[in-house]
């Protein structure tokens, strides 16, 4: 991957192909597997509320943040049964998109 | 009065709407380094051709003590001229009359000139530099932005439309120039954007400069909002007079023919390509060593620059080429790169412009963020564009024509009228490295030495599938060419093709995937 980023060059279907890159090619995103267990904010805003505590078992769709953004008040949910593992934010706190708010695991 | 007294009084009256905001304003207009709107237009128009109307508009607000106030031609300009002699409408937000926002009589002196156009089948010229709606005039200016959405969607493939972005436009106002058919920036003096810097500050946290937020470079590179980057505005009034040379005044006519005139010497067709398809060159080359005078009047040239767009002449009559960059990104279609070719396609379709296209790709672009970002869709434009295109539609294929591209880039499948190749011409359902192994997987996997039967297989695929003669032994070429008898030729398809007529299914509309 990095080799092919100083030469600069594009494969297509097992072919390499010397070429130039454009900005917007260098600033792509590179995929990662997303992970359930992680809450993130999905937009800026600030905590109004933490509804949970860690160790505390839920039921998925259950609230567990008051997220303000946008000036709503956005009811941020359990995805899934699962307990609270660890808890990142502080009630204030204001927080950018992609924060990771609180960490779950899924319980059966 | 006397006639001579009515005379003065009239004059005093036009200097007086003349002066705009007055010295302050227009002193901090020019301190930005920005024209007028008066000078502007006087210098995009021929000179003695600009008429004016509307001077003696007045506002009609009266809330918020607005009724006491007086805005010389309620911030906007408008009237009518000629560029080299073709006929325009043209208006211009003057920033220097209370920030050129936009209240209703602002608006219908804009719509009055954009129904003249309509009805007079010309183009129309906007010049946008304004703070935005007016707040104090309230529902009355978004009613009159709205008025002006609806006439540039009904004037759309009528007659042409373009944007001049000379300040700010933000907010509603950005949803013109976006319905319009080219947009024009000045680095440092155009800003578009719907949600301004601070907005975005207070409820989002993002702290960001207008500049790099919604500036002139951002619209040329990374949104394709905008179709022309200059770096002064005298640069690019010289771009949109440059443009119109190159399309017709409306929906039934073309584009004025100029004295046919040879490509420049220097522009040696058959020395710009590589043999080695897997290196690049420059497809501009190609493209000047084609057209008259080796001009080529490129569009975005700034975004998705692995394809490239834009006008020429061919024997003195406006083409639009579309051509495959191996320059950048090895010249693949991406989601971009449809985007920018598929609404060029459309427009050239619109304007009765024939469509000439170079063809050398490897394929679209291979990852996982094309894909979320919908090639899907945003690569179903441009085969939609071609198939939907009556205009003349001629095709030469240079190197590489793998896969979906070769179909996707006005195959004869898409109903090209003229299919050529060059020799070096590879037509393959894809390149002889991913085919042999696909083709030869197990013979590969297998052999004593998979490296060497490998490229054993590779060549053979090579030797068999990578040229022109299995699609031209199929129909799907018209004919194998030489690289320098590429003008020639395609100069007489063009010629053969000048009475095209072709009818459609009649239909309300398609339903393109935007």
């Amino acid at each position: 991957m990095e080799d092919q980023e100083k030469n600069q060059v594009i494969i297509v279907h097992s072919a390499k192909y010397q070429t130039t890159y454009n900005k917007k090619y260098l600033n792509r995103k590179v995929w990662e597997e997303p992970n359930f267990n992680l809450i993130k904010s999905y937009i800026p805003g600030t905590i109004i509320d933490i509804l949970v505590k860690e160790g505390q078992v839920l039921n998925g769709g259950d609230s567990i943040i008051v997220l303000e953004a946008m000036k709503m008040y956005n009811d941020v949910q359990m995805p899934f049964k699962g307990k609270i593992v660890k808890i990142n934010i502080e009630k204030g706190q204001k927080i950018p998109k992609g924060f990771e708010m609180i960490e779950i695991e899924p319980v059966k | 009065m006397s006639l001579k007294r009515n005379i003065l009084d009239l004059r005093k009256r036009k200097d007086e709407v003349r002066k705009g905001g007055g010295d302050k304003a227009i002193e901090k207009q020019v301190a930005q380094g920005k024209l007028t709107a008066r000078q502007r237009i006087l210098a995009i128009v021929d000179e003695g051709s600009f008429h004016e109307y509307d001077m003696f508009v007045e506002h009609v607000g009266t809330d918020f003590n607005m009724g006491n106030k007086v805005l010389a031609g309620d911030g906007v300009v408008i009237g009518t001229g000629t560029i080299y002699g073709s006929p325009i409408c043209i208006y211009a937000q003057d920033f220097t009359v209370e920030g050129g926002s936009l209240g209703l009589m602002h608006a219908r002196k804009i719509t009055k000139i954009m129904d003249h156009a309509l009805k007079m089948r010309v183009p129309l010229i906007g010049i946008n530099d304004s703070g935005g709606a007016r707040i104090q005039e309230g529902v009355n200016s978004l009613a009159g932005y709205g008025e002006i959405f609806f006439r540039n969607t009904l004037s759309s493939g009528v007659i042409p439309q373009i944007s001049v972005i000379l300040g700010p436009c933000a907010g509603g106002a950005v949803y013109s120039p976006a319905l319009t058919d080219f947009v024009f920036v000045v680095e440092n003096i155009s800003k578009m954007f719907i949600t301004g810097p601070a907005v975005i500050k207070s409820v989002l946290g993002e702290d960001i400069s207008m500049e790099a937020l919604g500036g002139a470079r951002v619209h040329a590179e990374t949104t394709g909002n905008a179709h022309f980057f200059a770096l002064s505005e005298e640069e690019c009034f010289e771009q949109i007079k440059a443009l119109i040379t190159y399309i017709p005044w409306n929906n039934t006519q073309k584009a004025k023919a100029f004295p046919p005139k040879e490509p420049k010497a220097k522009y040696k067709i058959a020395n710009i390509v590589p043999a080695d398809v897997r290196m690049p060159y420059d497809i501009r080359e190609i493209i000047k060593s084609i057209t008259d005078d080796s001009e080529f009047f490129e569009i975005m040239e700034l975004f998705a620059a692995n394809i490239v767009i834009g006008f020429g002449r061919m024997n003195g009559e406006t083409v639009g080429f579309v051509a495959n960059q191996p320059l950048v990104l090895a010249g693949v279609l991406d989601c971009d790169s449809s985007d920018k070719a598929a609404r060029f396609i459309r427009y050239c379709n619109a304007f009765n412009i024939p469509i000439i296209t170079l063809e050398d790709m490897p394929g679209y672009l291979p990852g996982v963020d094309q894909e979320h970002a919908g090639v899907i869709r945003h690569g179903a434009k441009i085969l939609y564009a071609y198939s939907e295109a009556t205009v003349p539609k001629i095709t030469v294929i240079i190197r590489k024509a793998y896969g979906g591209g070769y179909i996707a880039m006005n195959s004869r499948h898409l109903r090209a009228d003229f299919v050529f190749a060059w020799p070096t011409a590879e037509i393959a359902v894809m390149g002889p490295e991913g085919a042999a192994n696909i083709v030869f997987r197990k013979e590969i996997a297998e052999a004593a030495d998979p490296e060497a039967m490998r490229q054993q297989k590779i060549q053979e695929y090579k030797d068999k599938f990578a040229n022109p003669y299995v699609a031209a032994s199929k129909g799907y070429i018209d004919e194998v060419i030489e690289p320098q008898e590429t003008r020639k030729i395609l100069l007489h398809a063009l010629q053969i093709s000048a009475h095209k007529d072709i009818q459609s299914p009649a239909k309300k509309h398609g339903l393109p995937p935007f």
